[in-house]
């Protein structure tokens, strides 16, 4: 099983390398709407700072849902889906590789520089921390609960925008308690309880969205 | 053995074939043919689990595939319409990824030899994109040599291919055959393989 899921990362590591273009979409979407935001609502600092937790859990949501459907989409097109849903190893493990190496390529980017991002807008130093703990929980359970919606709507016209309309409600505990974390950092509260249901979501997201997903491809493939 | 029992196959609110049954056993050599639309490739498809079939069942040595599962997988390679082959990786790298994911390691020296076998020398290290249509399929279809699945399905095998091509693969068909291999395939071309009984599956016209 290790042998299978150090095969599916390797693939999918080696096929983004070969593209570059497709892994640093994610990321520089991020950083643009990010920047966009001191911009537009003024460089006014104590304002800056109370947003960005917000700001930057939004920005890392929406860059996550971008490359979202290309989760499966190429491996859909060139028939190699069909491989893998045939292949005589559990399709949940395979799934569950493509989603690991899905976010080592546009999750694990987001939450390395949000850092820099963090301090363009202000927050402390402490606030940072959380802010990159929480991405570091968070932005796996965003490509997790992503990757059921992305097998739902496989194939389906228009299929980018019913994703987003999908999944987007899903996010939203994620959202709340990444952000909120951020945010009692920030104003002195603890954040004990925040990190709890963050790690809750993880593992629940980790059991169990790599057997929808799973599920959800044969479906779209029959 | 493969069998197949009362199949019916609806496609949209139109049923291409219905009450469909026979059977596979080892040796065997099924062509599955009929006009275009007339349902040859949801059958297939049928036939490795990919799609349900609307009425009916399908059995592997006795028992329904959708139970075996991945124990009927192991036994059976399908060749779709599709290569499946990624454009970015190369015809080596393509080889072995796929029989990798079949719970088939090779070596590297083993995909070497299968891909110059089917004629793929001096190319093994390209891009898959960089390939012609024809020699795209030849890496498709090189994972027949290391499979060691005893089921082979195989949709429009010989399409794209060169009549070189066309020739080998009917010995490497012959000689799954004969070691007592099981194939079901779909084509439009003529072939032939030597000292083998070709069954024939007639699907008939498609309704328009």
């Amino acid at each position: 099983m290790i042998a299978l899921l150090r095969w599916v990362i390797w693939r999918d590591m080696v096929l983004a390398m070969r593209r570059k273009s497709e892994v640093l979409t994610a990321l520089l979407f991020f950083v643009i709407v990010v920047s966009l935001f001191p911009l537009g609502v003024g460089p006014e600092k104590n304002t800056l700072a109370i947003i960005a937790p917000g700001v930057l859990w939004v920005a890392a949501l929406l860059a996550s849902m971008l490359s979202l459907n290309r989760l499966f989409a190429d491996d859909y097109h060139d028939g190699t889906l069909e491989q893998l849903v045939i292949s005589s190893q559990p399709l949940a493990v395979i799934v569950f590789g493509k989603i690991m190496s899905h976010w080592f390529l546009t999750g694990l980017p987001l939450v390395l520089i949000s850092p820099v991002l963090g301090m363009q807008l202000g927050l402390d130093s402490d606030s940072i921390v959380i802010l990159l703990l929480t991405l570091l929980i968070g932005t796996p359970v965003l490509s997790l609960i992503g990757a059921v919606g992305a097998g739902l709507t496989l194939g389906v016209r228009g299929g980018g925008v019913l994703l987003s309309l999908l999944i987007l409600p899903l996010y939203i505990p994620v959202l709340i308690f990444g952000s909120g974390a951020v945010e009692s950092a920030r104003t002195g509260l603890g954040v004990e309880a925040h990190f709890s249901i963050l790690g809750a979501f993880l593992v629940a997201a980790m059991l169990l969205a790599p057997i929808g997903a799973a599920a959800a491809l044969r479906i779209s493939l029959d | 053995m493969l069998e197949s029992i009362e199949l019916e196959c609806v496609r949209g609110d139109r049923t291409l074939f219905t009450n469909l049954s026979f059977s596979v056993t080892a040796g065997d050599l099924l062509h599955v043919r009929g006009a275009n639309g007339s349902g040859k490739t949801s059958l297939l498809r049928m036939l490795t689990g990919l799609m349900l079939p609307a009425e009916g069942q399908i059995q592997w040595n006795g028992e329904n595939i959708r139970k075996l599962r991945d124990e009927y997988q192991q036994d059976m390679l399908y060749i779709g319409h599709l290569p499946g082959i990624k454009g970015d990786l190369t015809a080596l790298e393509n080889l072995r990824i796929n029989s990798a994911f079949n719970g088939l390691e090779i070596s590297e020296e083993e995909a070497w030899n299968a891909l110059g076998q089917i004629g793929l020398k001096g190319r093994e290290d390209l891009p898959a994109r960089a390939l012609s249509q024809g020699q795209g399929r030849r890496v498709a279809l090189a994972r027949m040599l290391v499979s060691k699945a005893k089921l082979w399905i195989l949709d429009e095998p010989f399409v794209a291919l060169d009549t070189r091509a066309v020739t080998m693969l009917q010995t490497v068909l012959a000689h799954h055959l004969s070691r007592q291999g099981m194939i079901v395939l779909t084509t439009h071309q003529d072939f032939s393989i030597p000292d083998v009984d070709e069954r024939i599956l007639d699907l008939g016209q498609a309704e328009l």
